[in-house]
């Protein structure tokens, strides 16, 4: 019973918040997506963070730049459709030689419900790398904190972009209550 | 229903864009400035160059959300972003996401021509039911200023560099022919200049 609890209460959310903490990333630009929900809300309630809301994911990647200009991390989360928004924008940063980390929950690849989401869902990882940034997909829940710290780790030490893709299978698919 | 009037006059687009911007920048002190791609680089590079000069050479659409999380990063720097129609345009959200963060540091200025003078000069939107102020007005930035006057230029780089902000002006330009005043084009060179500058990086 106590370990049915101590397992309901242990998210990937707060592995990666963490590892947030651990390396003073304190400002997260995002368009929210339903995978991020626990995570945003523990960063919009930590006074020493920022979450800065977009009006569309690529100015994520200006942020970023700016932010690190003046010495700062950030990241940008968002959904796997909003990836596809960002595509010239992720040259900004990279040109400059700057840092740039996604965290990116994936739609469209796992028992997905909305026929929308399939083709940006399979793109998400071939354009990414198409315009050089470095891919970590992780599809089990207790590896996602360590997949994140290792990804921030590379972006931030290296200075490059790198992303990680949590799998649908873990947020699981939305289903609109199916009939 | 009444009828949207024009934006400014057909003949308000006459400042010209080299020296006016050199006389904005007069006011700038250790103020930061960051420009959109295109003329807004060259006539920075062309007011004088700087080591806190952030030059664009892409990112269409970002030099708002740059200057954004650099307001952000360093609260106690003026930062300017100087931009043209065409790319205040295409990063028109990004005035909401200013308006909600409120930096009291940040500046906007748009140089509007009214035109895409960069790709043979095709017509822009700003020229004629697009009120950018309005626009901006409406995504909560606290003041704005429309300049289509020589003799308003102290006073906007004044409002510019001194008035709290998050502020935003526009500049109704003329089109001109200005040379290319091409700065730096490496990027990374640029930024790393620009840190360095700031004291962040080591020369």
């Amino acid at each position: 019973m106590a370990a049915k609890a101590a397992a309901a209460a242990a998210h990937w959310s707060d592995d990666v918040f963490r590892e947030m903490k651990a390396r003073e990333i304190n400002t997260v630009c995002t368009i929210p997506d339903g995978g991020l929900t626990r995570l945003l809300l523990q960063i919009e309630n930590d006074p020493a963070m920022r979450l800065v809301t977009l009006s569309t994911e690529e100015e994520g990647m200006g942020i970023v730049l700016g932010q690190w200009l003046g010495g700062k991390r950030a990241m940008v989360a968002m959904q796997s459709s909003g990836v596809g928004n960002c595509i010239n924008a992720l040259g900004f940063p990279a040109a400059h030689r700057a840092p740039c980390l996604l965290l990116v929950t994936m739609r469209g690849q796992w028992g997905e419900f909305n026929p929308c989401q399939i083709s940006m869902g399979q793109a998400v990882r071939p354009a990414l790398e198409a315009v050089g940034v470095r891919c970590y997909p992780v599809d089990k829940a207790d590896e996602i904190g360590e997949t994140f710290a290792a990804a921030a780790d590379i972006a931030f030490n290296s200075s490059i972009s790198a992303a990680v893709l949590v799998s649908q299978r873990v947020i699981g698919a939305k289903g609109f209550g199916q009939k | 229903m009444s009828k949207t009037p024009k934006t400014a006059a057909p003949a308000s687009n006459k400042l010209q864009r080299r020296p006016f911007v050199a006389d904005i920048l007069k006011h700038r002190g250790n103020g930061l400035v960051v420009t959109g791609l295109g003329s807004p680089t060259w006539d920075l590079s062309a007011a004088g160059d700087r080591p806190d000069n952030l030059y664009s050479w892409g990112g269409m659409g970002l030099a708002i959300p740059t200057a954004l999380g650099l307001a952000m990063a360093e609260p106690d720097h003026r930062v300017l972003a100087m931009t043209g129609d065409g790319e205040m345009m295409m990063g028109i959200g990004s005035l909401a996401v200013v308006a909600d963060q409120a930096p009291k540091n940040l500046a906007i200025l748009v140089l509007d021509n009214e035109h895409f003078s960069e790709t043979g000069k095709q017509k822009g939107l700003t020229g004629n039911r697009v009120d950018l102020c309005a626009v901006a007005k409406g995504f909560g930035i606290r003041e704005t200023m429309l300049v289509t006057e020589d003799s308003q230029k102290d006073e906007l780089g004044r409002f510019l560099f001194q008035a709290q902000g998050p502020i935003f002006a526009v500049a109704k330009i003329a089109i001109t022919e200005d040379p290319w005043r091409l700065p730096e084009k490496d990027s990374a060179a640029i930024a790393r200049r620009f840190k360095i500058s700031l004291g962040l990086e080591k020369p």
